[in-house]
């Protein structure tokens, strides 16, 4: 007998059926992967699962019992226990703090640490119930997370893109926890778009794609790609790359160094680095080791003594970040609302946010409107961004046409170097590939492009060099091609303190 | 059940509606309001909301709603700016009193002296006067990140003992006979701020608030720093990306809010009100707040909101005397206007859905 069984579930909002007569099971100690393409469906689905969200129709059962949850309450009451993309942690109190606030009665605090002492020990896990969550890393965040399930003593763990802020090797060591969870008998419901993962991990994989199933596999026999196909329900288009010559050097970065922003920020540390002409430089890292910051300091957000930044020959890291567009350096940061675009503003008007200057959307301060209607206009075209038109709000906009719309904008002033950083988080795959297309025909054209990701496989993909952000330090540039995933790992750090679990008892 | 829905984008509709339908849902309650004060209700509404329009005397009224709008547009136009882009300025009232403090002493200090430049310097003194006090909560934040809310808002009633201190003492009128209180203005050709058109009430203050109307809705709409300051408010952090100093963008937009409230005390000083006396400031400053949230934080809205927050003013006074309301009760309109007001936005961004089932 399956451990949970779901038939015909239906889930419906306004204007979209998030789920549509979704049926499969789990088997008591396999490791399930839910897969698809944002939007598809999943999230809707797991958290109908966890008793966040009330199926329209469809029934579950759990180890043969009719299970309905109204609230994630009487989920984890039943042995369903989930770990979240986002976490939910106070950032100013401890570990062992944390875990309490999440428990319906807690006991007192030495008991839960020492608890946590034991099932991190157990499970390979490694954490100091002592720490402020503040000064964690996100694994070790994740790590509290998972800890915090685990105490439940769960029969169904559901974990939604657990790795998107692990390095390689904190990857390895999660794995290694899942399967000896499995192995005990717990059953995994592993959400994810990463599909190597996937084939090294899980046992069965139920596709989804616009809330229905569209097939089963056993992902160990099916190829990445067939996956993916299945996913998208379309023959993938592959990006390519030219092999040219560089140019000169376009981006100079000479002991670039910052004090952290903000208390829970990172300091950048004496960051060398030059990026030539045509040439695409990779940077990875795992969130939170300086990649905002140091965005901030090219794009002119946080300005730093002149001669740490310089474009072509020219100091420009006092300048503020209109100066420095005027001069050719665009960039597009992580966060598309509220940061690269206003979701309450047109697109029109997200135009005007950083073309102002580059495209003269302005006569002496007064803006021109219809100049700025018809370059957001172009936008949209050039890259096909899906929306009714140009007075849309980019807040309605999905997130890949988006970030579509703010990589296109940047592109499309032509600059001469230009930072992206995370081009593709959360983009479905093939805005992504279109995105990152984009990126490698820009470069071509002559532009310097710096791109800062946690997707490793995309840094491979566009990347001529790559170097590893870690704790706002920079590791010295290799040549992308010459690299493995290992030794990417290696470069990315923080794997020191990491153990892999105790197989056994 | 009822459920909230968010819309995909704000309806437009709903956000002209909304402001008629406050004003609807406030009439209501207040009429019930009046009633339980043993008022007639439809009698105290029309008294309030028509018979400065529409009523015999309506020739006296008239040109009060112009005197009595003026400063709530002017105020609320400045505000306006500050709240577009997320900047708290409660302390208009005290912008206010500062500035007809100032533009007074110019006045009274070339006392009696003859000029056309008079006015003009005082103008430009009550403008200063209201930005240096607007500056003290904005330098405050910006050097320590004190909170703009409660320091523009402790200065009015700091603003209020100075104004009493020069009532009493400084401006006091050396042949007054003691009684407190400055010369009056009005009196002093090249000080005074008179009524442009006899009987219109039309005097350089309503001028002022117009061309401050068409100044917001050009800089809003058209130019780069009104953009800017839309885009403090709606995304702070997409506003540095965009090169806004957020610094800068305090100060200056305390410093907008501050200058308009200081000339508004300058023309109230100069005309209407005539002195510096110890009650000088009647609240023009904090309504405006409610004007300028009732206008929605637009040019044009805020215009009209004037125009309907005067007339509670002076329908309130008539229903006083007339009708024997107390002034705490007409107090309680206004606030009801902008609770309804806030409450009834809702319905920009979301839409009232009924469920069968409890289904969340």
């Amino acid at each position: 007998m399956s451990l949970i069984s779901i038939k015909n579930l239906t889930k419906g909002y306004p204007g979209v059926i998030a789920n549509k007569d979704v049926s499969f099971d789990i088997e008591r100690g396999e490791i399930h992967a839910l897969l698809g393409e944002n939007g598809a469906g999943k999230s809707t689905l797991v958290k109908a699962i966890y008793g966040l969200v009330k199926p329209d129709s469809g029934t579950m059962t759990l180890e043969g019992e009719s299970f309905a949850p109204a609230e994630p309450r009487a989920a984890r009451a039943a042995g369903v226990a989930m770990v979240f993309q986002h976490f939910s942690l106070f950032d100013a109190m401890n570990v062992a703090e944390n875990i309490a606030l999440g428990m319906e009665n807690p006991p007192p605090q030495n008991e839960v640490a020492a608890r946590v002492r034991s099932v991190s020990h157990q499970y390979g896990l490694p954490l100091d119930p002592d720490m402020i969550v503040g000064d964690l890393s996100a694994g070790e965040r994740q790590r509290v997370e998972i800890i915090r399930c685990l105490l439940q003593d769960p029969k169904l763990l559901i974990m939604d893109e657990p790795t998107s802020v692990l390095t390689p090797q904190e990857v390895d060591i999660l794995f290694e926890t899942l399967r000896k969870l499995a192995s005990e008998g717990t059953s995994i419901l592993y959400i994810s778009h990463k599909l190597e993962e996937i084939r090294s991990l899980c046992d069965k994989a139920t596709v989804l794609r616009l809330g229905q199933v569209v097939g089963e596999c056993d992902p160990r026999q099916t190829s990445a790609r067939d996956m993916a196909e299945l996913m998208v329900g379309m023959v993938l288009h592959v990006p390519t790359k030219t092999d040219k010559p560089l140019g000169d050097v376009a981006l100079t970065l000479t002991n670039l160094s910052a004090p952290a922003p903000h208390q829970f920020g990172t300091r950048l540390r004496a960051i060398n680095l030059e990026v030539r002409k045509g040439e695409i430089f990779g940077i990875g890292g795992v969130a939170g080791n300086g990649q905002d910051e140091l965005v901030a300091a090219l794009c002119g957000e946080m300005p730093t003594a002149a001669d740490m930044v310089k474009l072509g020959t020219q100091n420009i890291g006092n300048l503020a970040p209109n100066a420095r567009r005027a001069l050719g350096l665009c960039a597009a940061p992580e966060e598309r609302n509220g940061h690269a675009a206003v979701p309450d503003m047109s697109l029109i008007e997200n135009t005007i946010l950083t073309a102002v200057t580059r495209k003269n959307l302005a006569k002496n301060g007064f803006l021109q409107w219809d100049k700025a209607r018809s370059f957001a206009q172009e936008i949209i075209r050039t890259f096909d961004v899906r929306t009714p038109g140009a007075r849309s709000t980019a807040g309605s906009l999905s997130g890949g046409n988006l970030q579509k719309f703010v990589i296109g904008r940047e592109i499309m002033q032509d600059p001469d170097v230009l930072i992206i950083n995370q081009p593709t988080w959360g983009v479905d795959a093939s805005a992504a590939a279109a995105i990152r297309q984009a990126i490698l025909d820009l470069a071509d054209q002559g532009a310097a492009v710096v791109v800062i990701s946690q997707d490793l496989d995309e840094l491979m993909e566009v990347a001529d060099r790559f170097a590893a952000l870690n704790d706002g330090q920079l590791s010295a540039p290799r040549d992308a091609a010459s690299l493995t995933i290992d030794e990417i790992g290696l470069m990315l750090g923080g794997a020191h303190d990491l153990e892999v679990a105790h197989v056994g008892p | 059940m009822i459920l909230l829905e968010k819309r995909p984008e704000p309806s437009r509709a709903w956000a002209v509606a909304t402001p008629l339908l406050a004003v609807l849902l406030t009439m209501i309650v207040g009429g019930i309001l009046f009633a339980a004060l043993g008022k007639n209700p439809f009698e105290t509404i029309r008294t309030i909301f028509l018979d400065p329009l529409f009523s015999e005397f309506a020739w006296y009224y008239r040109p009060q709603l112009l005197i009595k709008g003026a400063p709530l547009v002017l105020i609320a136009i400045g505000l306006s700016f500050g709240y577009r882009a997320g900047i708290w300025n409660i302390g208009a009232e005290g912008q206010y009193i500062i500035g007809a403090i100032c533009g007074a002493a110019v006045g009274l200090a070339l006392y009696p002296m003859e000029s056309r430049f008079i006015f003009p310097l005082m103008v430009l003194a009550g403008a200063a006067g209201g930005t240096l006090w607007a500056m003290i909560p904005g330098i405050l934040r910006v050097k320590f990140g004190t909170n703009e809310i409660l320091v523009s808002l402790m200065l009015v009633y700091v603003a209020e003992q100075i104004l009493a201190s020069m009532a009493l003492g400084a401006m006091r009128n050396p042949e007054g006979m003691g009684f407190p209180g400055s010369r009056n203005l009005s009196q002093y050709p090249s000080a005074a701020n008179l009524e442009l058109v006899a009987g219109s009430g039309m005097h350089w203050g309503v001028v002022a608030a117009f061309i401050a109307v068409i100044f917001g809705y050009i800089t809003l709409s058209r130019h780069i720093f009104g953009f800017h300051v839309r885009l403090s408010g709606q995304g702070p952090r997409a506003a540095v990306f965009a090169g806004v100093n957020p610094k800068r963008m305090i100060l200056i937009c305390l410093g907008i809010s501050g200058a308009l409230a200081g000339m508004a005390g300058l023309f109230e000083v100069s005309g209407p009100a005539g002195q510096i006396s110890i009650d000088f400031n009647v609240g023009y400053g904090f309504t405006a707040i409610i004007v300028a949230f009732l206008g929605r934080l637009h040019p044009v809205g805020i215009l009209l909101a004037g125009g309907l927050m005067a007339l509670t003013y002076i329908g309130g006074e008539i229903a006083q005397s007339n009708l024997g309301l107390p002034g705490a009760a007409i107090q309680l309109l206004q606030g009801m206007l902008l609770f309804f007001l806030l409450a009834v936005d809702v319905l920009t961004n979301y839409r009232i859905r009924l469920s069968q089932r409890g289904t969340v």
